[in-house]
This record gives structure tokens, C-alpha cells and sequence, in this order.
């Protein structure tokens, strides 16, 4: 099992969550979160005083998937997040060690 | 309908003349009659719903307006100074607020009204002021009231984030009683301004001016916010700023075409005028920020609003349409310089430009009502009809409100820091007023 971690521009969440059920993946949890990496961030203004919001507010989805089904769900992702803007978001893939469903006590890929 | 009403009067005292060759009871009764004053359903009616749209003003309107404009952790003490304002003035308003403004102060009165209405001692369901001949005396003391708490409303916004509550408790209690009263007594008590024929119909001098110095003071006396200049102090909620604004610009109505104090053709002049004045200084600041800043904004534009409608308030009720455009385009791009470059230059922080907007607008508007009166409108000249000496007559209410408002705003800080201490500690500014002040916060 690996838990797939994406960090995408919020506009995009539906799209990617639309691609994710295609491939029959069963839930997911979404936050909303700030970050920034090359993008940087932007300014405002207000009555002339100019402010650098260096975080810019971004959507970090977590879906933990069987291990074989890892690039499918990267893949399909990228293509559903991608606008080839800078800031578009990252995607990081790290493994997890056990799952349990709370109500019926299932575990590991049974529990997905 | 003025007309009608002396006539009314003429017939009653002709009938009571009349009468006591016949019957000296009965003559007496019709004198009485004669002597008591006419109340205009029409006028009092236009009047209780002035008044009940200038008090929407303070809350909600400047509330939101201001509430929107702070940091998210200091909302709830900045629309719970507008709310007690309103609720302090009141009650100092009735105890002798009314009186020190609006009755007649004897050898002083050039200066500041007498103490025969103390605790509104006198006004009863028959009652007017001479002010107001045509209302009942209860309508006029409260539309008076209602602007007796917009103007130190105001002035929170210039020590918004910062100021403590026991402190600005006092210091509204003390500036309306010793600033606002005297200097409503001036222009339009009987005192010497009124007297001298400086021309403000609904208060840019009284209120906006008064204010905006009270503010600029203020905001100098505090000092600057803890991380000004370096940390982002961006308005939380510019929805709430719109609604604050659009709820202003609505009463406004009220505030300047009451200011007629009778529901007839100036207050219809003087609404027209507000209406313009005040969607061209929107535009005015919208169009001057998009070519400086490169932006059209939201707080632009509602800013430009505001600064509009101040800026008419002197003159409404004494200028036309055109000169009305005048003002609007005046106010807009002079509010938005003194707001944005002005501000920056001399470096004082007035956290949401009360002085930038209501003193340099309320200067602005009352310089440029002394240029654009016309006569057929409030029976004054401007410098365009050939008056030229209204608008050093002008200058003459304006250096006065300043000084005194100034001068005075200053002892009564320093009294207030005195007794209680102006300023929150370092820790309480930067974790927020609403949950070290109030006890609450807005998640």
C-alpha cells in the first residue's frame, strides 16, 4: 500500500477527484492548505500599501492505494491537475505500513 | 407650504384679536393657540425616518465597514467600539450633550449652549426647537443625537487594533461632551461660526472634519500598530466593507437630506446632489488607483464612495448638480492621494484613513461649497456667483474646528492615559484584541 499525497490548485480538485473514481479508488481526504515552491507568491494592495502573501492557498489530497495500483493513480493525477502554469502542485508517494477499517475490523488492502 | 403655515398663523392671531373685543377668556385661548407652534406631519415623518437612517449608519454601516478592513483577530473589538459608541452617546447625549449643542448658552452662547436641558428637562410631546420649528422637539434631539454618535464613531478607525476598551470608553464619553457639542453649538447652535455665515448644511465640518483631525491626533498620539510597514495587515473580509459602505451611502440620505430638517425641495435637492457627488468620487478614486496601481479595486471604489459623500455633506442643500460632479471628482482623487502617497510620506499610521478620508474630504467638500453655492438653492452665494470672501469664510470654520478639535482630542488623551492607559500591552496587540479584550473570537 503507498499513500498518495498531492498538493494541487484548489480549481482542479473535482477533476482529479473525477479521475481517481474512474479508476475505481474508493474515497479520499482533502484538506485545504497554504505552501509555496517556484510559484512563490503574489501581492496585494490595498490603499497603496503593498502587501507579499508569500503562501498561496492550495489543496493537498491524501488517497492510500494498493501498491500496484501507484502509477495509474499518479498518472491519471498529473493529467487531471495539469494546467503547464507555473504552481500546479507536486505529488509525493510514500508507503504504508498497515490499514485498518473501523468498523469491521478489516485490514491492509481489504480495508481500502 | 411654508406660506400656508404663516398664513395659518396670521389668521389665528387676526382671530384672537378679534375675538378680545368679545370675549377676553376666550382670546387668551386663541393667543395660545396662535403662539404654539406647527407641527408639519410631513416634515416629522421625513424627520423620524432620517433619523432612523442615520442611526443605520453607525450599526450596522461603519460598523461592517470598519469591521471588514481590520485583521480577522481584531473584528470583534472593532464593531464592539462602533456598537458602544452608540449606546455612550446616547446616554451622554440626553444628560447634557443636547443641551451644550442646541439650547440657547446665555453670555456664552457664541461658544456653547446653557444647562436649561439638562437630562432633556423641558422636552415633552409639544415641544420644538426653534432650530426646527416644524417638528416635534423629541424628533430633532434624537436625528441631533444620531450624528452626535457617527463622528466619534468614526474616529475608531484611526486607532483601530490598538486602542484599549476602558480607554476608549472614556475618551468618547469625554470628546462628545467637551469637542463635539461645543463645536455643533458653533456652526449650528447660535455660536459664532453660524454667526460669521460659514456654510455647512449636514456637518463636514462638525462631523467629518472634527473627526478626521480627532483621528489623525489619535493615530499619532498611539503610535504605530506593532509590525506596520512589515507585516501583512490586509483587510479580512472586503464583502463585509461593501455592505458597511452600501448601508452608508443609504443612510446618508438621511444624514443630508434630513439635514433640510423638513421634507420639502432642498431636501430633495440635497438628496440629488448626494447621489451624484458621491458615485463620482467612487469613480474618481476607482479610475486614479487603476492607473497608479495598475488595479481597479473594491476598497477603491467603496472608499471613493465614502469620500464622496463627505465630501457633499457640507454643501448639500446649498449646491447644484454640477457643482455636485465638482465635488465627487475633487474628493475622489484628493482623498485617494492623501490615503495612499500622502500617507506614506509622512508616515503616521491612521489604520483605516479616517483622517485621509473624512478630514481631508470634509475640507475638500466644505472649500468647494463656498465655490459652488447657489443662491436659489440655500439663499447663499458661492465664489462662481461672485462671492469670493465665502471661501475664505469657509477656511475661517475650518482653522477653527481644527484647532479646537485637535487641541482639544489631545488633552483628553493624555487624561485617558492618565487614568487608564491608552494602549494595549505588546503580547495583547499581536495575539489579537477579541479574545484578549472581549473574551471572543470569530473562527
Amino acid at each position: 500500500m503507498k499513500l498518495v499525497m498531492a498538493i494541487i490548485k484548489p480549481f482542479k480538485l473535482d477533476e482529479v477527484r473525477q479521475a481517481l473514481t474512474e479508476l475505481g479508488l474508493q474515497g479520499m481526504t482533502v484538506t485545504e492548505v497554504k505552501g509555496y515552491g517556484r510559484q512563490k507568491g503574489h501581492t496585494e494592495i490595498y490603499r497603496g500599501a503593498e502587501y507579499a502573501v508569500n503562501f498561496l492557498p492550495k489543496i493537498k489530497i491524501e488517497v492510500v492505494v494498493p501498491t500496484k495500483m501507484v502509477d495509474k493513480a499518479v498518472e491519471a493525477i498529473v493529467a487531471a491537475a495539469k494546467t503547464g502554469q507555473i504552481g500546479d502542485g507536486k505529488i509525493f508517494v510514500v508507503p504504508v505500513e498497515q490499514t485498518v477499517r473501523i468498523r469491521t475490523g478489516e485490514t491492509n488492502e481489504s480495508a481500502l | 407650504m411654508t406660506l400656508a403655515k404663516y398664513l395659518r398663523g396670521a389668521v389665528a392671531a387676526l382671530a384672537a384679536l378679534l375675538i378680545a373685543k368679545l370675549d377676553p377668556a376666550l382670546a387668551q385661548e386663541a393667543a395660545a393657540e396662535a403662539a404654539k407652534p406647527t407641527i408639519d406631519s410631513g416634515d416629522t415623518a421625513w424627520m423620524l425616518t432620517s433619523t432612523a437612517l442615520v442611526l443605520m449608519m453607525t450599526v450596522p454601516g461603519l460598523a461592517l465597514f470598519y469591521g471588514g478592513m481590520v485583521r480577522k483577530k481584531n473584528v470583534l473589538s472593532i464593531i464592539m467600539q462602533c456598537f458602544a459608541t452608540t449606546c455612550i452617546v446616547t446616554v451622554a447625549w440626553m444628560v447634557i450633550g443636547y443641551s451644550w449643542a442646541f439650547t440657547d448658552g446665555g453670555g456664552m452662547q457664541s461658544y456653547l449652549g446653557g444647562m436649561s436641558q439638562f437630562m432633556l428637562k423641558g422636552m415633552t410631546i409639544d415641544s420644538t426647537n426653534a432650530l426646527a420649528a416644524t417638528i416635534p422637539e423629541s424628533v430633532f434631539m434624537t436625528f441631533q443625537m444620531t450624528f452626535a454618535i457617527i463622528t466619534p464613531a468614526l474616529i475608531v478607525g484611526a486607532f483601530a487594533d490598538r486602542m484599549k476598551f476602558s480607554a476608549l470608553v472614556l475618551f468618547i464619553t469625554l470628546w462628545v461632551l467637551i469637542v463635539y457639542a461645543p463645536i455643533a453649538h458653533w456652526v449650528w447652535g447660535g455660536g459664532f461660526l453660524g454667526g460669521a455665515g460659514v456654510l455647512d448644511f449636514a456637518g463636514g465640518t462638525v462631523v467629518h472634519i472634527n473627526a478626521g483631525i480627532a483621528g489623525l491626533v489619535t493615530a499619532v498620539y498611539l503610535g504605530k500598530r506593532a509590525g506596520y510597514g512589515t507585516e501583512n495587515m490586509a483587510p479580512h473580509n472586503l464583502v463585509y466593507s461593501l455592505a458597511g459602505a452600501a448601508l452608508l451611502w443609504v443612510g446618508w440620505f438621511g444624514f443630508n437630506a434630513g439635514s433640510a430638517v423638513a421634507a420639502g425641495g432642498r431636501a430633495g435637492m440635497a438628496m440629488a446632489v448626494t447621489q451624484i457627488a458621491t458615485a463620482t468620487a467612487a469613480l474618481a478614486w476607482m479610475f486614479a488607483e487603476w492607473l497608479v496601481h495598475r488595479k481597479p479595486s473594491v476598497l477603491g471604489i467603496i472608499s471613493g464612495a465614502v469620500a464622496g459623500l463627505v465630501a457633499i455633506t457640507p454643501a448639500s442643500g446649498f449646491v447644484g448638480p454640477a457643482g455636485a460632479l465638482w465635488i465627487g471628482a475633487a474628493a475622489g482623487v484628493g482623498c485617494f492621494f492623501a490615503a495612499t502617497t500622502v500617507k506614506r510620506a509622512i508616515g503616521y499610521d491612521d489604520s483605516l484613513d479616517v483622517f485621509g478620508v473624512h478630514g481631508v474630504g470634509g475640507i475638500i467638500g466644505a472649500i468647494l461649497t463656498g465655490v459652488f453655492a447657489v443662491e436659489a438653492i440655500g439663499g447663499a452665494k458661492g465664489a462662481l456667483e461672485g462671492n469670493v470672501g465665502q471661501i475664505w469664510t469657509q477656511i475661517e470654520g475650518i482653522a477653527a474646528t481644527v484647532i479646537w478639535s485637535g487641541l482639544a482630542t489631545f488633552v483628553i488623551l493624555v487624561v485617558v492615559n492618565i487614568l487608564t492607559g491608552v494602549r494595549v500591552s505588546q503580547p495583547v496587540e499581536i495575539e489579537g484584541l477579541d479574545i484578549n479584550l472581549h473574551g471572543e473570537v470569530v473562527p
